[in-house]
């Protein structure tokens, strides 16, 4: 039975949960420290706190000090221990406690998890799954704020994923620990509690009323490398992921545009085919993410998109963004890529 | 998969079973604490060796506990820095302007006037103190809980209060968390968010003093959970290797937000005692013994300026609040430590000390920190002039691309007006700037 049809099922008989990404992290955590001994959690704070954000709220109570565990204050020691375990084993899900503290970590996850397979010709491999809430939208400053994804998808050997829902959080989570290969999981902590419309000065929503708060309780495992229709649509093409997923359906809802939104969850490897087929169809496509435009995310998907679909583009391909910048404490939302970037990208995609 | 090859296992029969090591703090939430376990050693009787020594000769003073404030109230030993009362006074006056600017700007983020903020409440002696032992030309590296040594050195109230409302008084163009202060003027390092980066930086800082032949040193603060982080390691290796000009405070307050010092290694042995390994001169310290820590960083400085060598000094300290206006201790740790700490409240030791040599009393205390808190009341109102957050934006939205680089460059200029567009836009007809 898929994982949708499950969902669907829930939804009909009345017994649905419906979790917020927290929560849903929580769970595909706590679903793999049950199923695997070799899973382990471990970070700042993670332990007997559980968490600055609460995704390990109760595990270390559940599952045991040394499966669920505090560590120093060393992202280096925290990637470095990681590959080690690796070596011996273990699957560790290693927590930053923000993307914006990865970088004391880098040589340990880009010179040795990324490449350990490829050195050791697969005597060695490094399965990891490094959790850490990044984005902006909390008036975190420039070191709470960032979105540093493109430096690991310039690494060869990593993977990196991206969840914006609970539903997707906890099936991606689930596939990114049973994964053999290291992955940076990226969790948008702006949407943690509640999608987000890009309206800061607009009551926040709780993730009950989203569809895809509904959480099915137990195993259940979303493929890395798959993108999702968020909505289907000919006008154009949106390519996004986190956080700026719901801004997008917002603004296209209130602009009464019907664009293809694909929420690309994984960034490497990315689902080219989904990608291919939605410009092919509709000829425009709109790149939108957080992070600072130069060399971006964006750029390599303008990139592909341009190279592989070129003859059916009829616009330029159009990039949304941050701006390059590092992320300012009281401009954040001038900062942000919010409805009125975005709404004007798709302005001029439908005047082209 | 996580299993030996099997060839192993047979060599492997007889050998003892491993276990994982995981910390554990002594008392959480509920728990009744008992702090015995704490060596409180004898105001007095730690020996003050020669601030040229040998680095080896401070090993004994890695595990003791230097103090000179006794349960009498009297200073004691050969630690006494000898301050004549009106230095105790005025440090007494920084202590509570101090606390004073930390209760009303924790208050100010509760009402929404900012979003972040963090105390320094039972270390304040750790900054106040050490940055009076300091010259006022001497480089501060600080972390954040250093707002001491922003207060001995004069900073105007007014132009912190602008930094932490990010409002449009800010001269760091509201770009920063609050209290990640930066003040030139005032030889105090800017603050980064990113623990322990500093530590290098100081030693950097020293070494170029060092290399121009200047008199000026380099000071540093972190806290003992970032000790962990390879920056203060490079930090301690770089300053023994070059015998640089520095002085590396370790501000032991038991706690990294929820995670109690034995994740930095305090089960095993201090953070003084990592000074040994590198060579470099170590101090442990009652840091909530204000004259202790004074003599302790003059000790230092003095070292440092005879060219004596570089030194670590663990203040031994507790956090008594939160970690910060996002934090809830009592999820974590017992409400009792804060009751029961066994080095006291360093402003309380203060005053006691002042009352006990016949040069102070309750009224002019009282009076004292009333005057502190109007002082901050009014420097508040001040900065309110100015705006807070939240209430609109206080910068120029330009402001925002200005200093990424010395010159602007073509895309940030074309992103710098795509922002003052969205301004328009945004807010209808307002003035794009
Ligand atoms: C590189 C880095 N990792 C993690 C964090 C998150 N963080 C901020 S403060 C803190 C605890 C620091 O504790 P400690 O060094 O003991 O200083 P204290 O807060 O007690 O003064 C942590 C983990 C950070 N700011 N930077
Ligand atoms: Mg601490």
């Amino acid at each position: 039975m898929s994982a949708e049809v499950k969902e669907n099922q829930a939804a009909q008989s009345g017994t649905e949960r419906r979790l917020n990404m927290i929560e849903a992290i929580n769970d595909a955590l706590d679903i793999m420290l049950e199923r695997d001994p070799d899973v382990i959690v471990m970070g700042e704070d993670v332990g007997y706190f559980g968490g600055v954000f609460r995704c390990t709220a109760g595990l270390q109570k559940k599952h045991g000090k040394t499966r669920v565990f505090d560590t120093p204050i060393s992202e280096c020691g925290i990637i470095g221990v990681a590959v080690g375990m690796g070596a011996y084993g273990l699957r560790p899900v290693p927590e930053i406690q923000f993307a914006d503290y990865i970088y004391p970590g880098l040589d340990q996850l880009i010179s040795e998890a990324a490449r350990l397979r490829y050195r050791s010709a697969t005597e060695y491999i490094a399965p990891m799954t490094v959790r850490s809430p990044f984005g902006g939208g909390i008036f975190g400053g420039q070191t709470h704020s960032q979105s540093p994804e493109a430096i690991f998808t310039h690494v060869s050997g990593l993977k990196t994923v991206i969840p914006s829902t609970p539903y997707d959080a906890k099936g991606l989570l689930i596939s990114c620990i049973e994964d053999n290969d290291p992955v940076i999981f990226f969790e948008p902590k702006r949407i943690y509690n509640g999608p987000f419309s890009g309206y800061y000065d607009k009551p926040a929503e709780p993730w009950k009323r989203h569809p895809q708060s509904v959480v099915p309780e137990g195993y259940y495992k979303i493929p890395l490398g798959k993108a999702r229709t968020v909505t289907e649509g000919d006008a154009m093409t949106v390519l996004t992921y986190g956080t700026m997923v719901h801004v997008v359906e917002s603004v296209c809802r209130e602009k009464g545009v019907e664009a293809e939104i694909l929420d690309l969850r994984t960034l490497v490897p990315i689902d080219i085919e989904a990608i291919e087929a939605s410009v092919e169809r509709t000829g425009k496509c709109l790149i939108v993410h957080e992070a600072t435009r130069t060399s971006g995310f964006g750029a390599e998907l303008s990139a592909l998109v341009t190279e592989r679909c070129f003859y059916h583009l009829e616009a330029p391909v159009e990039r949304v963004t941050g701006f390059d910048t590092p992320y300012p404490h009281s401009l954040e939302w001038a900062y942000f890529p919010g409805p009125v970037r975005i709404g004007e990208a798709i302005d001029k995609l439908l005047k082209d | 998969m996580a299993d030996r090859p099997d060839a192993d296992r047979e060599a492997g029969a007889n050998k003892p079973t491993l276990r994982l090591h995981v910390p554990e703090p002594k008392f959480r939430p509920g728990d009744t604490v008992d702090f015995s376990h704490i060596q409180v050693s004898e105001p007095g009787a730690q020996p003050r060796p020669d601030e040229a020594c040998d680095a080896r000769e401070t090993a004994p003073l890695c595990h003791d506990l230097i103090r000179v404030l006794g349960d009498d109230n009297h200073a004691h030993g050969p630690w006494d820095p000898k301050l004549d009362p009106d230095t105790l006074r005025t440090m007494l006056g920084h202590f509570a302007l101090v606390r004073a600017f930390d209760e009303r700007m924790f208050r100010g983020q509760r009402q929404g006037k900012t979003s972040f903020y963090m105390k320094c409440t039972g270390e304040e002696a750790t900054s106040v103190a050490a940055a009076m032992a300091l010259a006022s030309d001497d480089m501060v590296f600080p972390s954040y809980r250093q707002q001491g040594v922003l207060i001995v050195r004069g900073y105007d109230l007014v132009e912190m209060i602008n930094q932490i409302y990010s409002n449009k008084g800010d001269k760091l163009k509201g770009r920063q968390l609050p209290i990640m202060y930066s003040s030139r003027e005032h030889s105090f390092f800017s603050i980064s968010g990113n623990l322990a980066t500093q530590t290098p930086q100081a030693v950097g800082w020293a070494m170029a003093s060092a290399m121009k032949g200047d008199s000026r040193i380099a000071a540093t603060w972190v806290g003992e959970g970032s000790t962990a982080e390879g920056d203060f390691h490079s930090a301690c290796t770089f300053a023994t290797v070059y015998n640089a000009p520095v002085i590396l405070n370790v501000i032991n307050n038991q706690w990294a937000i929820s995670s109690f010092s034995g994740f930095a290694g305090a089960e095993r042995t201090t953070f003084a005692a990592r000074a040994l390994g590198y060579g470099l001169a170590g101090l442990r310290v009652d840091g909530n013994d204000a004259l202790a820590v004074y003599a302790s960083q003059r000790w230092a400085a003095n070292r440092a300026r005879a060219n004596a060598g570089p030194t670590l000094i663990e203040y031994f300290t507790y956090r008594a609040e939160g970690h910060s206006t996002s934090d809830d201790p009592t999820g974590y740790r017992s409400a009792q430590e804060r009751e029961e700490w066994p080095l006291g409240d360093p402003v309380m030791r203060l005053k006691n000390h002042l009352i006990a040599l016949g040069e102070w009393d309750e009224e002019r205390q009282e009076a004292m920190d009333r005057e502190a808190a109007e002082r901050v009341k009014a420097a508040t109102k001040e900065a309110e002039k100015n705006g807070v957050l939240g209430h609109g934006m206080h910068q120029p939205f330009r402001t925002m691309f200005e200093d990424v680089f010395e010159e602007l460059p073509w895309h940030l200029k074309e992103q710098a007006e795509q922002a003052t567009r969205e301004r328009l836009i945004k807010f209808h007809g307002g003035r794009p700037q």
